[in-house]
This record gives structure tokens, sequence and C-alpha cells, in this order.
């Protein structure tokens, strides 16, 4: 690296200048009016400026230029990491890593993201995780870029979902130049977020910023995933690299930690319940992280012909939606339930007052002596303030690790503890599930065709329709499926890890659309047609995002579930109302998104998306699909608003 | 047989009888007030606008309820649906409201739809 010793106005400069300006404003009225250079646009050069431009440099200049950063040395950090994105809304603190990656770091791997609000930056790094498995990294504001970010790291740590996040920052007071910059400044930035996200550091050098950036990548992948911090101080990332320091500075090698596999003779213990059981049922939550997940689970199902459930919610795709074994079973029945990363277990095994009556009251639902299995890595992370972890379970035997690590050892344990006679049984009571899931399938489409060609438009028929579009297409859908009445994994065939992502984590709504675009990017390379079936409440929350799968040419469908409202809290003030015996006509007040209708369409378009719609008629649909997914198929979002019934 | 056992069982058919009767009965709400009050006092929230039902109602478009059934349901539900006193909604406004869902056509079947045809398993 070399100093520049071109002229320019350094510090010492800038200040001398400032005293002549100021001298200058001191000067009466009159006198400025017989001043010539105060009546000119363009005055003159001032003597000590021309003096400033014509003598010898003084001995020492203050050098303003670097071919080396800090930020630059933090770019081949970054880089070794093997991150392909960099989300961002720009910002300051961040200012020199930002010109770091698209110019030292030739804006690639990682490729710079324009986002319109940092919870959309998060919520798209959280998307595209769950397709990818791997995180995108994020940059923001300490301050007022993190408080927007801030709801979505927490939905992200609900989901047990890495997001790598880097935070600006000025520690150093002496290097704040405004009131802007004080304002911009925290002493302890991560100090909002760490109640739910696994680890933050702030480095106090560009060695320390190695280390715990590379540390930081770890603990994010290692089950249980989750959000990390990592501050990068803006005066590290602007201050040119010292010269002493340049030989020591190096990038820790990256070791991914090995996923917590169950303690053996828990896992064989478990093998045993579940081998002598009659009724077993096995409940997914968070199960399957990538496609051997979703094979380890069918084989584990398979091999005790026990039925899989994922409802309440759908967290993830864990087991294929057509399979024999998917959905059946009864948890009531169940004299085994092995609970396979189900966030808040003890409510699948329980059942609590309604929200419409007074008081509240809870019993099991499980049959006496029923006995509880549990394989977790929740039972890894300890936090207190935020109440994700649920109500507490009592299981028989609750085994704290990984399931995708350890479900190859019960498997195996599985597989020996079968004998003959149980083998048996085993196979009748697959027989016996097949034929429920083929009766409950066929109640299935019975139920989907009331209401067919209503409008608003039944959210059966916009997953039929969906569906007979997109069936022949490698897809990917993107977005959760609960508010539509689980219309999708009740209809289609998910049979494929990536073919399904759950929901936000942590219920905060706003993740749906940006999560939607992070998932189709990480869909694009691998060519498949991402689906997002959007809520409109969701989607009002930053549509900002729209325009960043614009910019940035991700091929996306989104078809709007529009049914004009906040729907899910419209349904609590009902149940309120009735409650209190009054105003049942009024639960639509501080609920409903009408009055002026809002046209999607037209907002796509204002954000050089495809847009069409509203469409209400349900003949209508079908064609207007296939013309949206032609425009994807060039590699650009398209979206569809249909007016829909309200689940 | 004892005939104590047989009295009851007399009793219960009839009931069975009376209640099936009642169900097959055309209302006699007023169909047209009931379909408002089903939009303006939010049955439609959980039940869907076409009474198919979704993830937080069942589908109550043709009821095989009666209407006298069907107000004994309203006013104390046995599930998530919160109960709705006279003070909200009277006896008569039930009926008209069950009038209307009585008076939902049955829809075609799933085998004459074919988006749904095509995803019965082969």
């Amino acid at each position: 690296m070399t100093k520049s010793n071109k002229r320019a106005v350094g510090r010492r400069g800038f200040l001398k200048g400032a005293a002549g300006a100021a001298a200058l404003a001191a000067k009466s009225p009159a006198a400025k009016a017989q001043d010539p250079q105060a009546r000119r646009a363009a005055p003159h050069p001032s003597p000590s400026q021309i003096a400033a431009e014509t003598s010898p440099p003084p001995a020492r200049v203050d050098v303003y230029t670097t071919d080396r950063p800090g930020s630059d040395f933090m770019v081949d950090v970054i880089k070794s990491l093997g991150f392909e994105y960099v989300a961002a809304n720009p910002g300051s603190s961040f200012r020199a890593l930002h010109e770091s990656i698209i110019n030292y770091g030739g804006n690639q791997a990682p490729e710079l993201l324009t986002c319109c609000h940092e919870e959309s930056s998060v919520a798209m790094a959280h998307g595209y995780a769950k397709i990818e498995g791997k995180p995108m990294m994020v940059m923001a504001h300490g301050t007022v870029g993190l408080q927007h970010a801030s709801m979505a790291i927490y939905n992200a740590y609900a989901d047990r979902v890495p997001v790598y996040i880097i935070l600006g920052n000025i520690l150093d007071a002496a290097f704040r130049r405004s009131v802007v910059e004080w304002t911009h400044s925290v002493q302890d930035a991560a100090a909002m977020v760490r109640d739910y996200t696994k680890w933050d550091d702030v480095p106090a050098s560009l060695g320390h910023f190695a280390e715990s950036a590379v540390r930081a990548y770890k603990i994010a992948m290692t089950p249980a995933m989750g959000p990390v911090v990592i501050v990068a101080d803006a005066v590290l990332q602007e201050e040119p690299v010292p010269e002493a320091a340049r030989h020591r500075l190096r990038v820790p090698k990256l070791n991914l930690a090995t996923p917590p596999a169950g303690d053996s003779g828990a896992v064989t213990e478990a093998a045993r319940m579940l081998v002598a059981a009659e009724n077993p049922v096995i409940v997914a939550g968070r199960c399957a992280r990538t496609a051997n997940g979703v094979k380890l689970l069918v084989e584990l199902a398979e091999t005790l012909q026990a039925p899989v459930q994922d409802r309440p919610f759908r967290f993830r795709m864990n087991f294929p939606t057509r399979h024999p074994l998917y959905g059946g079973g009864s948890l009531t029945d169940a004299d085994v339930i092995l609970g396979l990363e189900v966030p808040d277990f003890w409510n699948a095994t329980h059942a609590q007052t309604p929200v419409n009556r007074m008081g509240m009251e809870a019993r099991p639902t499980t049959t006496s002596g029923a006995r509880l299995i549990t394989i977790s890595s929740a039972d890894l992370v300890s936090r207190s303030n935020y109440q994700d972890f649920g109500r507490y379970a009592e299981v028989d035997l609750a085994i704290a690790a990984d399931v995708e690590a350890t479900l190859p050892a019960l498997i195996d344990a599985s597989k020996r503890l079968i004998t003959g006679n149980r083998k048996k049984a085993i196979q009748e009571r697959g027989a016996r599930l097949a034929e429920a899931a083929r009766r409950a399938r066929e109640q299935a489409l019975d139920q989907a065709a009331w209401g067919w060609d209503a409008s608003p438009i039944t959210t059966a028929r916009l997953s039929a329709e969906l569906w007979n579009q997109i069936k022949n297409e490698d897809w990917s859908l993107v977005s959760d499926v609960v508010f539509l009445s689980f219309w999708p994994t009740r209809l289609w065939d998910f049979d494929k890890h990536y073919q399904y992502i759950g929901g936000q984590g942590a219920y905060g709504i706003g993740y749906g659309a940006p999560a939607a675009v992070g998932a189709a990017l990480a869909n694009r390379k691998h060519g498949r047609l991402s689906v997002n079936i959007q809520c409109d409440g969701d989607l009002n929350y930053a549509p900002g995002v729209l325009w960043t799968a614009a910019h940035h040419r991700i091929p996306l469908l989104s078809v709007m579930h529009n049914n004009r409202a906040y729907h899910q809290e419209r349904m609590y003030v009902q149940d309120m109302a009735a409650r209190a015996e009054r105003g049942i006509d009024r639960a639509n007040i501080g609920t409903a998104l009408t009055d002026p209708n809002i046209d999607y369409a037209t907002l796509a378009k204002a954000y050089g998306v495809y847009g069409a719609g509203p469409i209400d008629n349900p003949n209508d649909l079908g064609p207007a699909i296939r013309r949206a997914i032609e425009v994807v198929k060039r590699g650009e979002p398209a979206l569809i608003d249909v007016v829909t019934q309200p689940r | 047989m004892k005939k104590s056992t047989l009295m009851v069982l007399t009793a219960a058919a009839a009931m069975i009888l009376v209640s099936v009767a009642e169900a097959q009965a055309p209302s006699k709400g007023d169909a047209e007030n009931g379909r408002r009050l089903f939009e303006k006092d939010g049955c439609y929230e959980c039940h869907g606008h076409a009474g198919q039902g979704g993830k937080d109602g069942p589908r109550i478009a043709a009821t095989p309820l009666s209407a006298q059934t069907f107000v004994r349901y309203v006013r104390r539900p046995s599930g998530a649906m919160p109960a709705y006193t006279p003070k909200v909604l009277s006896d008569e406004e039930l009926t008209d409201i069950h009038a209307y869902l009585k008076a939902f056509p049955a829809p075609k079947q799933a085998k004459d739809i074919q988006l749904l045809n095509q995803l019965r398993d082969k």
C-alpha cells in the first residue's frame, strides 16, 4: 500500500479553511456589498487557497486515501465463508464494507442485494437459508437498521434458521462526525437482539474480526441453528490496515461442528418403546433440514409403519404428502408418541379451554399410560426472556439432539428389534393406515368441491388451479399453508425437501413476501419454479421487496390470498365480542383492508413486477396463472391478485 | 328382552325419526335475511362466505341439522366456536341463518370436477 501525496484538504487544512470562512461571514453587510467576491456566483480562490495550491507541501501531509481499508480484509474473511449474497438497505455505518464488497470483492460471492427495509433483508435471508441450507449475510446499521430488522431476527431465531448479520457502528466517539453519526452510534449494538440471537461479538481489531466472524458462522450452523451478529466497527472498516499488522492478519479456517446426535443408550430405549407399541405416532416439527432428512423420516416411518403427523402447524417439508403414512393415526389413541423437533410439544398432547370460553383449564388428550419421547435440539437452547420455548412437556424420554443426526441410529436400532411376530403386526397396522389415508384423501377432495364456483374464490379452488399449472414443473412452494386451511398440502404431491419451507417461526407478520423472495433466489440457480401464495396483510408490511425481486431478476410467482383483512385478528375480535355479548357485527373495525380495496396488481407494476388482477371469478384463475408462469419462466417475478375466501 | 329395555329402544327410535324428519323439513326462516345476517354478524369468518368451511370452522352449507338443533348448538357450542346468546342473535335470526344454510345446493361431485378428479389416487 502506498500513501497518497496528492494535495488535498487534510484535517488541519479543513480547519484552516473553516476559520477563513468564519472571518468572511463576520464582515458587515455593507462591507460584503463592497467585496467583489461576495457579489460573484463563483468567487476567485482566497489568498490562503491560492497559497495552498501553489506552495510546496508541508512536511506532514494528512493521508486521506488508501488502497487497503480494513473493510477489504473483512471482505477477505467474508469471502472465505462462502456467502453467495449479502442483503442490505444501505447505511453509513457500514459504508466502507459496502464499498469493499462491490469494488474490492467485485460484487461476487457475495453479491449485494438492494433491499428497501432491514426487515426484508433478514426475512430474505431467512427464506434463503431454508432452501439453501446455509446463511445469507445481512448488513444493517447497529441502531436504526437493527431496530427495523429485529422482528425478522426473532422469527429466524424461533424458526431455528441461521442468518448472518453484520452491523455497522462507530464505537469511538472521536470519530463521530455529526449528529447523525452520534444518533446512529450505540455502546452495545447487539444488546437489542441478544435475547433472540445465538451469539454476537464486537471485535476490537481486524484479527479479532476474522476470528469472531468465522466463529459466528460455525455457531449459526450448529443445531439448534440461529441468527448471529457481528458488529463491524466503522473505524476498523474505514481506516487503513496498519502496515505493521498486515503480515499478521490471516483468515482462520472454518470447521463446521458435526450436529449433535442422541445418546446411544437413549436411542436404543426409544427404539424399544416404538417397536413394542401398538399405535405409535410420529409428530414432526422442524425435523428435516435436508433431502436426507426427508428420506430418513420415511425410512423410520416405514420401518415402524407409524403415521407421521405435522399439524396444527406445518413447520417444514418433513414427509411426502401422498405417502400412505402421512397425516394419519390419532394422538388420542397412541400408546407411544415420538415428537421430532416439535415446538411446544405439550400443546400437541393437551387440550385447553378455547379462547371463546372463560377461564383456563387444560387436560391431556393422550390415553392414560401413553409414553412420550422427544428428540429435539431445542433442549440445547436455553433463554429466559422470550417465551418461545412453550410449556414444560412431561415426557418419558427426552433426547437432546439434532433429529437428522439421530435418525440413522434410531432406524438401525428399530430394525434390529423387530422380530417376526412384531413384523406381522406392524405390517397389518401399515395396511390399516394406508386405507385410512386413502379415505381421508377422498374426503378432502369432496370437501374441496364445496364452494367450487364461489366468489370470492375458495382457497381449495385456488390451490387446485395452481397445482394444475405447476404439477409438471420442478416447483417449490415458498410460503406457508396455514392460512389456506392447509389446502396445498392436502391436494398437492409434496415429496422433495425444497417443496415447502414452513412459516414465520415467531408468527411475526411481514415475513412472507421477503422470505419468498429469498427462497426464490436460492431456487433460481437450480431452475426451480418458486410459488408464493401471498397473504395480503403480510405484503403490506414492506412491499418494497417486490422491487428487490424485479431489480435482481428473481423469478417468483406470487398469487395473492387477498381476503382483504387481517383475518386471524378479526376472528379473535369476533370471539371477544361474542364473549362480551355485544357488537358481533363490528369485528371488521380495525381488521378490514377495504375502503379502498388495495390494488395489488397495480402495486406490483409500480415496483416493476408483472401484475394481473384482481381476479374474483374462479374460471379466470387458471389462464391468469398460466400467463404469469410464462413471465416467471423468463426469469422475472410476477404477481396475480386473487380475491379469496377468508381461509 | 326386558320390557323396560324395549320401551327405551322404542323411545330412542322415535326420537331419531323425529330428528331425521326435522332435519329434512324445509326451514321456516327467511333465507334472504339469513344471508344478510350470515355476512353481517361474521359467520363467514370461520365457515367461509359459501359456508364451505375451513381450518377454523367446519362446513355448514346445506347443514344436516334441524333449525332447533342448530339454534341449540349456537347457544352452547362444544368446539372452538364462541357461544352467541339471544342478546346478540335472536332465535328468529338464527332460524333465518339456518334457512339460508339449508338452501345451499349440494356441490358438484369431486369426480365431476376435472381438477379434483385428476387428484385422486391412481
